[in-house]
């Protein structure tokens, strides 16, 4: 670990958002993890979409496990509350924290080891509860803190750097959130920040569970030739099936989108998400054609990237449950409770 | 024997076939001729046709614990016939279906069994099966009834309120009560020498099991989210919780609700939810059991030492493993005490009863956000599960919550830099913020190594800045934690220590000694850390008998770990078969030590 201070340079120039703040006010720490990891890319790519999409830095949860993705919260937005929790549990405590204040925007940054194998219980069951959040895998099948020990996100055949290379079946987040109903899923790399950042947008602003499954090499451990998550080997096999932009509440629709291609959804709070089919036989708002597509690319050997699935429709946890509109947190405890001649009054049964 | 107000009646029956309300109806029949009554219920885990019994103590002098002794035994379980015929006391009654004549019944010369055809009076008089089974249930309260001269009119009352409904069910009912009743008027000699007497000592009293007062002081606590996975015996706290939110928490014009019940994936999932939301500002909790609190184990750590206020309800059952889980005991002080890996320990609460369950529920959330760290709630199965007579419960219109150390936006704006874990007032509670409230409160909340203004640390002292502080607050606890609550009969040099559950035998026990000329002093303890006044206490004695429910000593234990006292002269009394501990275990035990050779 290191311990260097970031200097607090102000830039006049630089360019502000909604709230009058720069980029530099969304940024956190300096990272301590090694030089041209994967993540540090994905960290940049959060720092542009929360800044351009104006997030209050108070009113941003960073929620995360244990691993080196689950680091990352402390390198962007510093004003912003963190909770570095234990291992493979970050969605309980997202979920916990969110039952309490629905106010917040919840982004929920974990790992393939962190989400797919210590972590699988809850990852599944927080995307049941269609829990409001956006939920990043910075996925690199490999352990790096341990020294680079195979994650459940292994593919077949994946050679690591020392012993044998991986037999088990690979558990994809994105087909395993498509089974189980996730309202908003999203393949990218960390390599792209073009199709990063309106992925992570589009995430953020999405209401319900939002994934963002992110080939994130490590440089380390699995970033040589005959590891399926390298550098080179996501290049080479990375394929855009969808482009997508994120146009804000209120901002007119400029570009030209030939009908037949464009989609565009609105989203719950106005926003506009336009999605652009690369490939024409992709559906993104059916869950059997995605999984069939995903499938078929899958054992092509293609990594299928874009937002490959969004609705809309589906309530989120608050919603399910028929809660008030205010965060339980702003209730005062007083009028939570019918008071001394009620309590009185119902313990009649107990005669 | 002739007794007034001083009888145990037993019910046997097969689980499932709804003597839960026949029982329930004959104990609330006691209850409402002002008699003190109380009811255990001794049931398989297992959900339809395995042995279960329901035990109503009537208890004319207030004992509210089990009497280990049988004096009416309704025998309706062919299954352990046997069993329940041998556990009758000398002079006692049985009474069984005498439907089948039986060739081999087994009998017994030192007393009386008495035979009623509760089937045949049922079949004859009800229609269809699932009728006809439940009529047989309230037919022996009837005959009970009769034996013990408890008043007709109060049943019909009873019966009336329930079913104020269905009035066609207060006929059939009555009709079924009547049948019994009036066999056994006419075929035994009623009533029994041991019988029921009207008295005036429940007016301002309620019958009422823990898990219940519970849930119910969670509602008024003003807790909004629960998070929890069933397991017995802690499930009917949260049921209870429900039900009352269901009741109160509902906003009447839009149906919308102030409350968030959870069901979680496992333990691990409930407890992280409980801290995500206290990390928020909430007041949260969850109920569990030991196997729960194994799992909970990391997090628990984790907000020891992160400083996350969290409220843990813990029903103990038997152990060790899935052991006996509808069974009691106080098994888990220890793994409660030290629950986690790395140097952890946390508050606990004892209550002895139902009411206790009430008042220290509401106290956990205070004393959880006050010290913010965990605090358990050490209930069990016999407190949580059985029907407790307890005062009526009262709420202090005075309450203020207390929400601790918690920075408002206002406070905020006005301090130059706000550090998370500085201990400010020598009380070693650093102040708090929440997430939303003001971008000056920002802090990255994380169990790793961190320095006392919540930066990641490595660093050797400032690592040891923080578990030090730690400590303080631990001191901060030992002083502002419920009392023991101690009682002096005759001055003596020797006492009894015991916590929860435990109490109502040791109250019984003391009575029972002191009528043997053994005056013993007694002090109940109601927190961990001890207050200061527990080690004074042991002190002042040579000979201190500590009465818990669990095979290991584990009270004594703590008491030698987190206190020091003296373990020459602690000597444990241990119950620990599964069943609530009772009075005369503690009396023998006493006696037992007494002969040879201790202080009394």
């Amino acid at each position: 670990m290191s311990f260097i201070a970031k200097p607090n340079v102000s830039h006049p120039g630089m360019p502000k958002n909604s709230l009058g703040l720069s980029q530099r006010d969304y940024e956190g720490t300096v990272s301590t993890l090694c030089a041209g990891c994967g993540h540090d890319s994905v960290t940049a790519a959060i720092i542009q979409a929360v800044f351009e999409l104006g997030i209050e830095p108070h009113m941003l949860a960073k929620m995360s496990g244990i691993g080196c993705s689950s680091k990352t919260p402390a390198y962007f937005v510093s004003q912003a509350h963190g909770f570095n929790s234990v291992h493979g549990r970050m969605p309980s405590v997202t979920t916990g924290a969110n039952a309490a204040n629905r106010d917040l925007t919840y982004i929920g940054v974990s790992g393939d080891g962190d989400s797919l194998s210590i972590g699988v219980g809850q990852f599944v069951h927080a995307i049941r509860r269609n829990l409001n959040m956006c939920y990043v895998i910075e996925n690199n099948g490999v352990y790096g803190l341990t020294k680079g020990q195979f994650s459940a996100s292994a593919d077949i055949g994946s050679k690591p750097k020392k012993g044998q290379p991986n037999l088990q079946e690979p558990i994809d987040a994105v087909s395993t959130a498509l089974s189980l109903g996730a309202t908003y899923i999203a393949r990218s790399f960390s390599g792209d920040k073009e199709q990063l950042v309106p992925l992570l947008k589009g995430a953020l602003m999405h209401r319900g569970f939002a994934l963002v499954d992110i080939v994130s090499p490590c440089v380390t451990f699995n970033d040589h030739e005959g590891s399926t998550k390298s550098y080179a080997h996501t290049r080479q096999f990375y394929h855009n099936v969808i482009n997508m932009d994120y146009i804000p509440p209120r901002e007119e629709i400029k570009a030209a989108y030939d009908d037949g291609e464009a989609m565009p959804i609105e989203m719950h709070d106005g926003s506009t998400i336009v999605l652009r089919k690369i490939d024409r036989e992709y559906e993104p708002t059916s869950r059997a054609a995605s999984f069939k597509y995903l499938r078929e690319r899958f054992n092509a050997g293609e990594i299928t990237t874009g937002l490959l699935y969004l609705d809309e429709s589906r309530a989120e946890m608050h919603e399910l449950m028929g809660n008030v509109d205010t965060p339980l947190t702003q209730l005062p405890l007083d009028e939570l409770h019918p008071g001394k001649e009620e309590l009185k009054k119902l313990q009649s049964r107990y005669r | 024997m002739a007794t007034v107000n001083d009888v145990v009646i037993k019910i046997a029956t097969v689980n499932g076939t709804g003597s839960a309300s026949a029982n329930g109806l004959l104990r609330k029949s006691i209850f409402r001729m002002g008699v003190p009554v109380v009811g255990k219920n001794y049931f398989p885990s297992n959900i339809q046709g395995l042995p279960t019994w329901y035990e109503i103590r009537v208890t004319g002098n207030g004992y509210q614990s089990r009497s280990n002794r049988v004096d009416v035994m309704v025998a309706m379980n062919a299954q352990t016939y046997a069993k329940d015929l041998a556990e009758v006391e000398p002079g006692g009654w049985l009474i069984y279906d005498s439907t089948w004549p039986r060739s081999t019944l087994l009998d017994r010369d030192d007393i009386t069994v008495i035979g009623i055809p509760f089937s045949r009076l049922c079949n004859e008089n009800f229609q269809g099966a699932r009728a006809r089974i439940l009529m047989k249930n309230i037919a022996y309260v009837g005959a009970v009834a009769a034996l013990l001269d408890i008043d007709l009119d109060v049943i019909t009352a009873l019966l009336e309120e329930t079913f104020a409904a269905k009035a066609h069910l207060i006929d059939s009912n009555m009709q079924a009560i009547r049948l019994g009743y009036d066999y056994a008027s006419e075929n035994a000699t009623c009533p029994l020498p041991m019988k029921v007497e009207a008295m005036d000592a429940t007016a301002d009293s309620i019958i009422i099991d823990g898990n219940t007062a519970a849930g119910l002081a969670c509602m008024y606590a003003g807790a909004t989210v629960g998070a929890w996975y069933p397991i017995t015996p802690s499930t009917s706290l949260m049921d209870s919780f429900r039900d009352f939110c269901a009741k109160y928490r509902v906003d009447p014009e839009t149906g919308k609700r102030t409350y968030c019940i959870i069901q979680a994936e496992d333990e691990l999932a409930a407890i992280g939810m409980v801290l995500g939301a206290a990390w928020n500002g909430a007041r949260s909790f969850t109920p569990t059991s030991g196997p729960g609190i194994s799992l909970m184990s990391e997090f628990i750590g984790f907000a020891y030492y992160a400083e996350i206020p969290t409220v843990i309800f813990n029903v103990q059952r038997t152990g060790p493993s899935t052991g006996m889980p509808t069974r009691t005991q106080q098994c888990d002080l220890l793994s409660c005490a030290y629950a986690s890996h790395g140097d952890t320990k946390h508050v606990l609460l004892f209550p002895a009863d139902p009411g206790e369950c009430f008042t220290m529920a509401l106290d956990a959330f205070d004393k959880a956000e006050r010290l913010q760290t965990p605090v358990m709630v050490m209930s069990d199965l016999d407190i949580g599960m059985n029907d407790w007579m307890i005062p009526e419960l009262e709420w202090d219109e005075n309450y203020v919550p207390d929400r601790g150390k918690v920075l408002s936006a206002e406070q905020l704006e006005e301090i130059e830099k706000f550090h998370r874990y500085l201990d400010v007032d020598g009380d070693g509670i650093p102040y708090r913020s929440l997430p939303g409230v003001h971008p000056k409160g920002s802090y990255f909340t994380r169990g790793s190594g961190h320095t006392k203004f919540g930066a990641y640390t490595e660093d050797s002292d400032a690592y040891q800045d923080v578990i030090d502080r730690l400590l303080v607050k631990w001191e901060t606890a030992r002083a502002i934690l419920p009392k023991p609550a101690i009682r002096y009969s005759k001055f003596n040099t020797a006492a009894i220590i015991s916590i929860g559950s435990s109490d109502g035998a040791c109250i019984e026990a003391l009575d029972r000694l002191e009528q043997q000329n053994v005056g013993l002093n007694y002090c109940r303890i109601r927190a961990f850390p001890f207050a200061d006044e527990v080690a004074e206490f042991i002190e002042q004695h040579e000979v201190v008998y500590v009465v818990e429910q669990n095979r290991d000593g584990q009270l004594r234990t703590l008491l030698i770990n987190d206190i020091d006292a003296d373990q020459t002269k602690l000597v444990s009394l241990l119950h620990y078969n599964g069943m609530p501990i009772n009075a005369g275990f503690v009396v023998e035990s006493v006696l037992k030590e007494i002969a040879k050779g201790r202080a009394a």
